[in-house]
């Protein structure tokens, strides 16, 4: 963001968002043009696939000041898994209108049957305008690592690197030692069962729809995930009854501290991903985190099924 | 070929075969970077490493240690990566709890103020991430920055990334003197009081100080401190060699005198402490005020830094506190192991007939090449400075790397001090050998 935008540009932002999207945008000086995915209409069983960009919409979006598009498939919150039409859709309008697409894919080995990750640099004309981000945090369950990276060309690179030699300058040596040589391994492996990339999301795919079925079970309405490690749940159907609580926040945002307090049970408000247009549409919304421990799952599962009681 | 190379090759699938036909297109007919990244492109440390290891050349250049951590944070390094699950994931975003608390026990005793872990420290990637937040946050367009020659060379492009106009105050050789020393050098009240103007924010002092190894006495410490009382600026004060002092020179803490805590931001690195310049484990401290503009800056952009590398840090300042000015602290070790370095790299200096200046801190020395005539006959650096080129000639045809030193100058004074090149001692005593036998047998061949 810092090498490549500044003010006077527009960066175009797909709602719901990792968070820290926009401040970046905003400290680089530019302006954040937001589109929301919308959900088909009348779905029963609802997956991320549901969710899709309105092509009318995004090629509205787009002008002689947009420098760039930022999308992130899989998608965090939502788990969508981007096709190659829909990159072809956004890659067309990023040559049409001479944009950089910055592709933040950190959970590109999170993908689950039926669905595979597609690099938007890989399509026609896109590896000379994309950069394209990785992470071993996520790659290798290793958050803590702090460690990623971006891949694109020279001529674009040049400038995140003349960013880094003024900002950080290098990362930690003995991490990044241990992420090339886990790269090593599991390249060697690719395909195989062993390759962690395969098993992680094998496990990945029990849990989600272990919690998947927890929710149904309790009457609510999940977002099965095509990827990532999250799901989205709307808890309309609940029915909670929060006047209670007085404080001018949109009703994901109560919810979830009322949650919190009275069924200690944690997660994350939709509305954090969107702009301010758009948090009527997802205020229903919350965000539940399934990388976790089978007991931690069963945990949530119990305070789910007795939600009623009490 | 190296790791890098043999991943670039596996996971050339990003790569459409479709490019290898294509000639190179101009991708967008507007420019592509962003303005803040014109004029600082170029990097000291990026051209001379890489030409360092294209020569294979002894290297006395980049300063970093070519010996091991202590055992007690390797150790402590090993012991974080196997503690379970919590080690490798994402720790408190503006420093690891062990790690702040660590450092506010123990530094609290040493600037005389009680330091809050969660509030007046910001734990960073690197001291140099530290200096990036403070410019960030606290400089402006238009705002100018008072930064004290010779100086560390990232102060000059983060001062024009944040928007600020730099201004030079050079140390100077004492008049009459003979120069052999660090303590030598020293600043112009008067000239320095002149450069201060309404529109100043802040001053930025590094003691011990790199390339010079000049450590501030506390009444020049005092001078300084009372322009920022005056005329209420900031000072960034960067003290990551502040163990490293020899010949009985005390460091001593601008934060630490009167009226300075609220306005100071220190910069401390556990690559220099520590030896272990690769784990990239920095901090900055100061009054909580000021904190949390940096929090701001650090939250949008890196957010953590790395948990494991942080207990291994915190867990090496616990027994620091409790091994405080006893022989066995690693904070006394090393200066007494670089001491014998330091004198070392000096004597093998002389012999060839150069003419050191003693440092007195930090991991480097600075000597005047003026004495010596060689015929820098290398078409490609005839436009670069007078120490750049002989460096790089140094380095082509004696396999000895150094460092220019007007690099740490700014492009007003560089031409003044373009006679020197800084060595860095923080090498194993087999590399200062390599070194001098090298030195020696120029020198004979004269």
């Amino acid at each position: 963001m810092q090498g490549l935008v500044e003010e006077g540009d527009e960066v175009i932002i797909i709602e719901p968002f990792f968070d820290c999207y926009v401040p970046m945008v905003r400290m680089a000086g530019a302006k954040p043009v937001l589109i929301p995915l919308r959900p088909k209409p009348g779905k029963k069983t609802v997956t991320s696939a549901d969710w899709y960009l309105d092509p009318e919409e995004l090629s509205g979006k787009f002008n002689s000041k947009t420098k760039a598009i930022i999308i992130n498939t899989p998608n965090n919150p939502i788990g969508k898994v981007f096709t190659r039409d829909e990159l072809q859709m956004i890659a067309d309008l990023c040559i049409k209108h001479d944009t950089l697409c910055f592709s933040d894919e950190v959970y590109e080995w999170l993908v689950y049957k039926g669905h595979q990750h597609v690099k938007i640099a890989t399509l026609p004309d896109m590896w000379d305008r994309t950069i394209t981000i990785s992470s071993a945090g996520k790659t290798f369950s290793v958050t803590g690592w702090k460690l990623g990276w971006s891949i694109g060309p020279e001529h674009l690179i040049k400038h995140l690197q003349t960013v880094m030699q003024n900002t950080l300058y290098t990362c930690p040596t003995p991490l990044q030692e241990a992420v090339a040589q886990g790269l090593l391994l599991n390249s060697e492996l690719m395909g195989q069962p062993e390759c962690y990339f395969t098993s992680l999301a094998e496990e990945l795919e029990g849990k989600r729809d272990r919690l998947a079925s927890i929710l149904q079970e309790v009457g609510m309405t999940p977002v099965v995930p095509e990827g990532g490690y999250f799901m989205l749940v709307d808890v309309t159907s609940l029915n909670q009854d929060l006047s209670h609580m007085v404080d001018d926040e949109a009703y994901d945002y109560k919810f979830v501290k009322w949650m919190i307090k009275e069924k200690k049970l944690a997660a994350i408000p939709v509305t954090a991903f969107v702009g301010e247009e758009s948090k009527k549409h997802f205020e229903k919304y919350i965000r539940l985190c399934f990388i976790k421990k089978a007991s931690t799952l069963e945990a949530a599962g119990n305070i789910l099924k007795n939600w009623r009681n009490i | 070929m190296g790791i890098i190379g043999n991943l670039a090759g596996k996971f050339s699938v990003i790569r459409p075969s479709l490019l290898l036909s294509n000639q190179y297109k101009t991708v967008m007919s507007r420019r592509l970077h962003a303005n803040r990244t014109v004029g600082v492109d170029k990097n000291v440390w990026v051209e001379f490493t890489q030409l360092a290891a294209d020569y294979k050349a002894v290297n006395l250049g980049q300063g970093f240690p070519d010996f091991s951590p202590p055992q007690f944070v390797q150790d402590a390094f090993c012991k974080a990566v196997s503690g379970g699950p919590s080690m490798h994931q994402y720790t408190r975003a503006f420093g690891h709890p062990r790690l702040v608390k660590s450092l506010a026990k123990f530094f609290s005793r040493i600037v005389g103020h009680e330091i809050d872990p969660l509030e007046d420290i910001l734990v960073t990637v690197g001291a140099y991430q530290a200096l990036f937040c403070a410019f960030q946050a606290l400089i402006d367009d238009g705002d100018e920055v008072i930064i004290v020659e010779p100086f560390f060379d990232c102060y000059q492009p983060m001062v024009l990334m944040a928007g600020g106009n730099a201004v030079y105050v050079p140390l100077r050789p004492k008049e009459g003197s003979a120069v052999l020393s660090s303590r030598d050098w020293v600043l112009s009240p008067e000239e320095l009081s002149s450069k201060i103007t309404p529109r100043t924010k802040a001053i930025v002092i590094n003691t011990p100080n790199n390339p010079l190894g000049k450590v501030y006495q506390m009444e020049e410490l005092q001078m300084i401190a009372d322009l920022c009382l005056k005329h209420d600026l900031l000072c960034f004060s960067d003290e990551v060699y502040e163990w490293l002092t020899y010949d009985g020179a005390k460091h001593v803490k601008i934060a630490s005198l009167p009226g300075m805590w609220e306005r100071t931001i220190t910069v401390g690195s556990a690559g220099k402490t520590f030896s272990a310049t690769g784990w990239k484990v920095g901090w900055a401290i100061s009054s909580g005020h000021i904190i949390k503009h940096m929090k701001i800056v650090h939250q949008n952009s890196v957010y953590h830094c790395a948990t494991a590398a942080q207990e291994a840090v915190a867990s090496g300042f616990e027994r620091e506190y409790e091994l405080f000015g006893t022989p066995e602290s690693y904070f006394q070790q090393l200066p007494v192991m670089l001491h014998h370095k330091r004198q070392k790299l000096a004597s093998c200096l002389q012999r060839v007939g150069l003419q050191p200046v003693m440092p007195e801190g930090g991991y480097f020395m600075i000597t005047d090449i003026s004495s010596i005539k060689v015929d820098l006959n290398d078409e490609s650096t005839k436009d670069e400075s007078y120490d750049f080129r002989f460096v790089k000639w140094l380095i082509k045809e004696k396999g000895l790397a150094t460092i220019p030193v007007s690099a740490f100058f700014s492009p007003e004074h560089s031409k003044e001090f373009d006679k020197y090149i800084r060595f860095c001692f923080v090498k194993e005593d087999s590399t200062l050998d390599a070194a001098e036998d090298i030195l020696r047998k120029w020198s004979q061949k004269k």
